[in-house]
Parts: structure tokens; sequence; C-alpha cells
């Protein structure tokens, strides 16, 4: 197990935000609001959560498990929205859809099939890896999102010129929703690539501090990142075709008019 | 073979034109007009079912839009935008594209056709060769021409399609329209045109879209 923290030890190590905030203040940054309330939320939001974890951990229930989850897919639902400049009706829905479908499905996959943990719900693994698969779920429908409806709105003619001649909406949006895919992936085929060399993943070292041994920590570490690209290939799929489904109507039309600027 | 009847169509709560109603016939060769703002190009765009309508019916040989498949209805009802936009490649390559469509799988695609109408219009076999993204306006709506034409629709909606071109290349165009119009039985053209003495030329006769 690693050491435990006290209180007067938090209290040292925020200490060192006086570091930054001296550094705003003599370089009239004006950032010493801003790292002040940063540090507070950061420090009350991660406070709560622990205490949070710690009351579900001693439940041993599925039920907070599955609401801690939902709550967690919802926000990050609307955060993969929250980016991009062009929103059409719905865009919410589609969005916590395709988080949800992808994180749930290969959490799901992860716990009960490859890990084996019983009961399947034991949060001490389900939460952080529901955590996890979700964030990379979300990085991906968001970018899968803004790239599609950006392209739709500035490949609009094309798109059209397609239509007339008389292609299926599937035929004419081929293009636009394979990008749209593509781009999802890009994160984390790329975290991929580095994963060990320019990158030590924070769930591997997370694990070596708490005295796992980094073989065991390694082989977590594979497990999470093929759940993790699995997933983001996923919802990147399933935003991209919701949106498609959206954007473009039964009589093979692209509804561009649906697609509204942010709304303020 | 293509009829509107009781078009009605509004933008942001404005009524453009409602009770219109035209009736193409094999051979016809209309022009429609009106000020700009009237919705001509909407009204183009709703007959090739790229628009939705609030009202009315729009008939090809005699079964309503909303029964034919889009693809197979807008292969024979095309519309010609009034600024083509194309992907990525040559011009070659941009002319064979729709025929890897579905609906053009028993269409061949007749490069010698492309060519001939290429040198009547003007330009250099090589043409083909060219960068679609190094294409002017007007080099871009003799492409789209071309390849509406290859693909042999048999209603031709022709928003502005020689607007951007220079004098010559445009006659040319009426030129190739009006032959490519009278060659088989069937077919028909509607222009949008804001030159009257095109419309003068291409059409035998106009239909006025009046807004509201």
């Amino acid at each position: 197990m690693s050491v435990p923290i006290g209180s007067a030890q938090l209290v040292l190590a925020a200490l060192l935000m006086l570091v930054s905030v001296l550094l705003s203040w003599r370089l009239s940054l004006g950032l010493g609001r801003d790292i002040v309330v940063g540090s507070v939320r950061m420090t009350v939001q991660l406070l709560l959560v622990g205490l949070i974890l710690n009351w579900v951990f001693a439940l041993k229930h599925p039920l907070p498990v599955v609401v801690i989850g939902l709550v967690m897919t919802l926000l990050a639902g609307q955060a993969a929205v929250g980016r991009s400049t062009r929103r059409y009706a719905g865009i919410y829905l589609d969005s916590f859809l395709a988080v949800f479908g992808s994180s749930f499905l290969l959490t799901g996959l992860a716990l009960s099939g490859v890990l084996q943990i019983r009961p399947w719900f034991e949060p001490q693994y389900a939460v952080p890896i529901l955590g996890m698969v979700l964030g990379g779920s979300l990085t991906s429908v968001s970018l899968a999102l803004d790239r599609f409806t950006s392209d739709v709105q500035s490949r609009r003619g094309e798109i059209e010129s397609l239509l007339a001649m008389g292609a299926s909406r599937w035929e004419a949006a081929h293009g636009a929703v394979t990008a749209a895919v593509r781009t999802g992936m890009i994160p984390t085929l790329n975290s991929m690539a580095v994963m060990g060399i320019v990158s030590l993943p924070g769930m591997m070292t997370g694990q070596i501090l708490a005295g796992a041994s980094p073989n065991t920590a390694v082989r977590y570490q594979i497990v999470i990142m093929f759940v993790l690209s699995a997933s983001s290939a996923l919802g990147s799929l399933i935003v991209t075709l919701l949106a498609f489904r959206a954007l473009f109507d039964a009589r093979d039309r692209l509804r561009a008019d649906r697609l509204t600027g942010r709304k303020t | 073979m293509l009829s509107a009847s009781d078009l009605r169509r509004s933008v942001a709560g404005r009524v453009l034109w409602q009770d219109l109603s035209l009736v193409v016939s094999p051979g016809d060769r209309i022009a429609v007009t009106g000020p700009s703002g009237s919705g001509k190009s909407l009204f183009l765009r709703s007959l090739a079912g790229l628009d939705p309508l609030e009202g009315g019916d729009v008939l090809l040989d005699g079964r309503p839009q909303a029964q034919w498949a889009m693809p197979v209805y807008r292969s024979r009802v095309m519309y010609l935008p009034q600024r083509p936009a194309f992907g990525t490649g040559s011009v070659l390559e941009e002319l064979r594209r729709p025929f890897g469509l579905k609906v053009h799988a028993q269409q061949t695609f007749r490069q010698a056709d492309a060519e001939e109408w290429l040198i009547n219009m003007g330009r250099p076999v090589s043409f083909l060769e060219l960068d679609v993204s190094t294409l002017s306006g007007g080099e871009g709506q003799l492409l789209a021409v071309i390849r509406a034409l290859l693909l042999k629709p048999s209603v031709l909606l022709l928003d502005e399609a020689t607007a951007s071109l220079d004098p010559e290349a445009a006659r040319a165009t009426e030129h190739l329209f009006s032959e490519w119009c009278a060659a088989i039985p069937g077919r028909a053209l509607v222009w949008v045109s804001h030159d009257p003495a095109q419309r003068r030329r291409v059409a035998d006769r106009e239909f006025p879209v009046v807004p509201m």
C-alpha cells in the first residue's frame, strides 16, 4: 500500500500553488483569481468524490454503482457536445446514446469477460474502468460529431451535387461519415503508438504507486488500451450514424436547415 | 411528363410562392423568370426533391414524387446547381464519379462523348487532366454540364447553368443543350436565366415565378 497523506501534508502541497499565484502577480498575468478558484474547486470536487466512492464501496450493491455510472455518462454526453459550434435538435440525446452505448458495452465486456471480476459491479474495478472508458469515448464522440457536422456544412455543395445526380443519402454522405469516424479514432491510435515511450499512462503509474508490480500494472494497461480503442471506435461510429440520420432525411435530402449555430 | 401543382413554400415565415403549377411535356424548353429572391432556385430544387415543400404535389410520369425512390427520381429529373461543387481529383475522375452510384450502375461512361462536347465548347481534351480544385467558376460549370448530360436524365433543371461562362462558351452550351433535348423524344429543359436574350434563344415559353 502507498503512504497515506494527512491533512497537514495536503496543506503543504497547496502551498505550492503560491508559486503560480506569485508568478501571476509579478508578471501581471491576471490569472491569480483563476488559479485560486481552480485549485479550490478541484480540491472540493475530489474530496467529495472520495467520500462518495468510500460510501459506494462500503454498500456492496450494484444500484449505486450503476447510478454513479449513469451520472458520469450523462455529464460525458453533455461535455461531448459542449465544444462543437454546430447543433441540431436531439444532438444531446445522440451524444449521450453514443457515449452510453460504447462505454457501458465495453466496460461490461472488460469486467465480466476479460478481467472476470466477481461480482461484476465490484466498485473497485467498475468505477475507475468505466471512468477511463468514458473519458476516451467522450473525446472520440466529440471529435467525430464535430467533424461530421463541420463536413456537412462545408462540403454541402459537393454532397448536394451528388444527391442531385441520384446518389442515395448514404452514398452522398459516405465521405463525411468515414472522415468523422476516422477523426474520432485518431487520439486513441496516437496514444497507443507512444504508450510507454513518450507517456507513462496515469493508471499504470497509479497502480505502481499503490504497490502493484510493474508487470501487473502493464498488463492492466494493455487491457485498458484495447477496451479504450474499441469503445472509441464504437462511440465514433454510433454518434456519426445518429448525426447522419438527423441531418439526412428518408427522402434522401440533406437537411442543412436543421443545423444551427451554438445557442448562447 | 413532369407536373407540379399548387406548390407552396415559405422561408423564415415569409411566403415565397403558393399555387404554383407547371406542366413539363416532352420536348419542352421552359424559362423560369422572376426577380432575384423570388425563389426560382428553390422552385427548381423542389422539383428535384432536394428541398421540402409545404404544400402541393409533384408528379413524374403520373406518379407522385413521394412514391419514387429518390435516387431513381433524381436520375430522371436532374438539377444543376448554379455553383457546382466537386470533390478532389481530376476532371476525368469527377466525370466518372456518378457512374459509381448504384442508380447509374447500368450506364457506361462514354469518354468520347465528353471529349466531343468539350471540343464543341472550345476546350482542349487535356481539360480532362486538370485538377478540379484549380478550375474557375466557368470551367466548373462546363464540367457540371457535361457530367449531367453524360448521365442522360429526362428533365434537366438548369439554375443559371451558363452564368459564369464567357459568351462564346455560353452559346456553345446552349447549343449543346438544345441538341441534347432534340436528340431523343421525351427530354425537356427547364432554365433559370437572368439574360432575356438567352431566354429567347433557349426557351419556347416562359414561366413566371411571382413573389407574393
